[in-house]
């Protein structure tokens, strides 16, 4: 059986750089297409052509795309990310800046978030139909309908300005204790939580409803199994694979899609790093994040899958 | 624990619609048991005879409650307990089989795990000894290899192995009472047999008191003391097995005990003479094919038959036996790996794509659920006329014309015509999937399982149905069952597949009254009788050609 595993767990990390080589091939063809001369934009509107060219061959933009994607592609492969167009620093060095701040805010985040959606759908599951999935579906409801710059926005008024408890803005260089971490993190992740929680609450209780409504948990019931283990030990192990699937793609937001919540709280995160390298057209920059952002995915969904696959034993012992 | 008596008083269960409206599903249920009596609850699907079964643990479905009434078991009210205490009855003095063993134990947990969950929760063992019980149980039951069986997961064990390990869980508590919900109705007639002769030797060994759900008169016959007959959820007669099987009182009890064994119309036709279908030694498989083009998974070998034009072949065989695969291949869904298929001293090209839309037509299928082949948002009236105009580009006037006699082949009122299948019963969309396949005027019906999915009385129906249509447009079948019966009152000519293989062929009064070959032997006598008894006598010649067997060995 370990051996079917290995062999699972490496066809699909085969196929996740398939199609990590297909996605870098349109992040390429995408960035180049782009509009504008980077060369242009670094130097400025009153720069001679002249000036433009030089750069333009420094940046090696004059040689044919294909050459500059092979030149990135086989940089990537070894490591070197490129050079920053628009401040001369190397990719790889903005980056590691600025990552281990998006991973805090992104596993701060799930470590609230997962746990609060099982509880949430779980809940709702068992009462369905009663008072309290009720109200927890219009509460879910109303975190999905909700815009997340209002969830921002709404929290800074309330407990920046109004109540004076956080600062309005993240300081992370300034985290010294325990009581900074909450102070910084607070809003920032409250407002991711409002966005995922929904999702993740609401397939939780889908996904374990239809392993409710099933035989065996009818079963299960006649054998006088009380409620909680019908659904811990019964319903939920045959629930993990969809569960595990929205809860892997709500958190792939966690890493690209925060960049509201960055912005707001003017948090220092790897997604405004891209935008402001899509605004300068730094090249090298977007192609790093955007290949960051798909393999972050394509990990997440292939962690997913595998869950799903464990938690199977007919496709476990295959 | 002994079995112990159980008195129901003017039991009622009612139903919540999506509405808001209640409807009674059962009412005035009247009965008593002693202690290790059997009772049988019959009648057809939608009577009540689950809910009712249901309602002796205390439970009724999601939507449904229990709204008045007792049942009394031994001392105990089981409906006035508070849900801790219902809980603590249910898995240890009264236990329960489910319908579908397959659906009812969980995929994902090792099958000991949950034959001896419910001794656990109740505290009744420790899991050594609980362990060590259901051990026993699985030898008792004749389960193979019983030291390790515990350790699979449902997947890996068949349907018949599962439905007794789960009468092995119903068992582990030695329960006070045990209910049986058509325990055996998903499994093939032989498989079936054994599994009835492990439920009932231990039922009387223990003296546990049962209630066993059925719709098959031949089966319950086998098992019950009393029997219970309900139709649309009141009890229509009650009585001992023998006197409702020998002196049915009312006319419902005599009209399922006619269905039970549908008769033979009219005596077999003789051929026409002109040949219509013609196999020859025909091969179907799945999977990489080697050197010599036979596939990994060969599923129907050595195939040779003939079909006269307006003639009937039933192919019998039990599930896994190849039958389908046959009606496929015909059909032309599965290309055969060799042998060919000649229809009207035609070649039929092996795939659909070599197929003339004249030969698309003239051989037609009729699948054997109506609720997947119809298409739930189609009223009845476009689904007929889809094919008139795939078919014979009739105009409008026409078509309607046409969809209104084929209703009228089928014993269906026009008023039917606008209805979604939805609206319609399980025998009316039957008729309409019949319709359909007819309106091509087809002349052959490949009729895959067409009467297995529905009750008795309707599928005796839809049987009287096909046959008077066959005299009336000439049509020929190639009818696929795993039912003897259907077979011998339709049919002229039969064969018997087994494993893949055609094992006996020939008229259907011939092979079905002296069968020569042993597996059709088995397969005729597998079919329960409509007679108390049946079981042990069958079980007695079974042990006897095994004593032959192993003489000839």
């Amino acid at each position: 059986m370990r051996h079917t595993l290995a062999v699972l767990v490496l066809s699909r990390l085969a196929s996740s750089l398939v199609t990590l080589f297909l996605v870098s091939l349109v992040i390429f063809a995408i960035t180049a297409l782009l509009p504008g001369d980077t060369a242009q934009q670094i130097l400025g509107q009153f720069a001679t052509p002249e000036q433009v060219a030089a750069l333009r061959v420094q940046l090696g933009l004059d040689h044919p795309a294909l050459i500059r994607y092979w030149h990135w592609l086989s940089g990537f492969v070894t490591g070197d990310l490129g050079q920053s167009a628009s401040n001369g620093v190397p990719v790889a060095q903005l980056l590691a800046a600025r990552l281990p701040n998006s991973l805090i805010l992104a596993a701060v985040t799930t470590a609230i978030s997962v746990p609060l959606a099982l509880v949430m759908g779980m809940v709702a599951a068992m009462r369905r139909g009663g008072t309290t999935d009720r109200v927890l579906n219009l509460v879910t409801l109303s975190m999905v309908a909700l815009p997340e710059f209002l969830v921002a926005t709404l929290a800074v008024l309330l407990f920046a300005v109004k109540l004076g408890w956080l600062p309005a803005l993240s300081y992370v260089a300034n985290v010294e204790s325990f009581t900074d971490f909450l102070k910084i993190y607070t809003m920032p992740v409250l407002t991711l939580c409002f966005v995922l929680v929904a999702q993740m609450a609401r397939m939780t209780r889908a996904a374990l409803i239809d392993q409710l409504d099933s035989a065996y948990v009818e079963m299960a019931r006649l054998k006088g199994v009380p409620p909680m283990r019908r659904v811990l030990r019964h319903a939920l192990p045959n629930a993990v694979g969809p569960i595990a699937n929205a809860v892997a793609l709500s958190l792939s937001y966690l890493i690209g899609g925060v960049i509201i919540v960055e912005t707001i709280f003017n948090y220092p995160g790897i997604a405004g790093l891209m935008v402001d390298a899509v605004s300068n057209r730094d090249l090298a920059l977007v192609q790093a994040c955007a290949m960051l952002f798909c393999g972050a995915y394509l990990l997440l969904v292939m962690l997913a899958d595998l869950c799903a696959i464990l938690s199977n034993p007919r496709l476990r012992n295959r | 624990m002994q079995g112990e008596s159980l008195v129901v008083r003017d039991l009622e269960v009612r139903a919540t619609s999506v509405d808001g409206e209640e409807r009674t599903l059962v009412e005035q249920i009247n009965f008593s048991l002693q202690p290790g009596e059997v009772m049988a609850l019959i009648g057809e699907s939608g009577s009540g005879k689950t809910t009712i079964a249901l309602a002796m643990l205390g439970y009724a479905r999601r939507g449904c409650r229990i709204a008045a009434g007792s049942v009394r078991l031994g001392e105990s009210e089981v409906l006035s307990l508070n849900a801790a205490r219902t809980r603590a009855l249910r898995g240890d003095r009264i236990a329960y089989v489910a319908q579908s063993a397959a659906a009812a134990f969980n995929p994902s947990r090792p099958l000991m795990e949950q034959v001896i969950e419910a001794a656990l929760i109740h505290g009744t063992m420790d899991r050594g000894s609980a362990r060590q019980r259901a051990l026993a149980l699985f030898r008792e039951l004749a389960l193979p290899d019983p030291e390790h069986i515990g350790e699979r997961y449902p997947h890996q064990v068949s349907g018949g192995q599962l439905q007794r390990l789960m009468a092995a869980m119903a068992l582990l508590t030695d329960p006070a009472l045990i209910i049986f919900d058509e325990p055996t109705t998903a499994l093939d007639v032989t498989t079936q047999v054994e599994v009835l002769n492990a439920f009932k030797r231990a039922v009387r060994e223990r003296g546990t008191t049962a209630i066993y759900v059925s719709h098959d008169l031949a089966v319950v016959a086998q098992m019950a003391d009393q029997v219970l007959v309900l139709n649309a959820g009141r009890i229509m007669e009650q009585g001992t097995i023998d006197k409702v099987l020998e002196r049915p009182e009312h006319d419902y009890t005599r009209s399922l005990l006619a269905a039970a064994r549908p008769q033979r119309r009219r005596p077999p036709t003789s051929s026409s003479g002109e040949e219509l279908l013609h196999i020859d030694n025909l091969q179907v498989g799945y999977g990489a094919k080697d050197s010599d083009g036979t596939p990994a998974d060969v599923v129907l070998d050595n195939i040779s038959l003939r079909l006269d034009r307006g003639g009937a072949l039933g192919i019998i065989g039990e599930s896994g036996s190849g039958k389908s695969t046959l009606a496929n291949a015909v059909a032309g869904l599965v290309a055969p790996s060799r042998g060919a298929v000649q229809f009207a001293r035609r070649e039929l090209s092996p795939t659909l794509r070599g197929r003339t839309p004249e030969q698309f037509r003239r051989i037609q299928m009729v699948f054997q659920s109506a609720d997947n082949s119809l298409n739930p948002s189609h009223t009845v009236r476009r689904l007929l006329s889809r094919p008139l105009q795939t078919y014979f580009k009739r105009d409008r006037a026409a078509r309607n014309r046409r969809v209104e006699e084929l209703m009228a082949l089928v014993r269906l009122s026009p008023e039917l015509l606008d209805c979604r299948p939805g609206e319609l019963s399980g025998g009316q969309k039957q008729r309409v999937n019949l319709a359909r396949a007819l309106a091509a005027e087809p002349d052959l019906l490949l009729c895959d399982e067409v009467t297995s999915a529905l009750d008795t009385v309707v599928g005796a129906a839809i049987l009287e149905l096909l046959d008077e249509l066959r005299h009336e447009l000439g049509v020929a079948y190639l009818f696929i069952s795993h039912d003897i019966s259907t077979i011998r009152a339709l049919c002229d000519d039969v064969m018997v597949l087994h494993q893949g293989q055609c094992v006996e062929a020939g008229r259907c009064d011939a092979v079905l009254e002296q069968p020569r070959h042993p597996y059709t032997r088995k397969l005729i006598g597998s079919v329960p009788e409509l007679r108390p008894g049946w079981l042990e006598s069958c079980q007695a010649e079974t042990s006897r050609e095994s004593v032959m067997d192993d003489s000839v060995q």
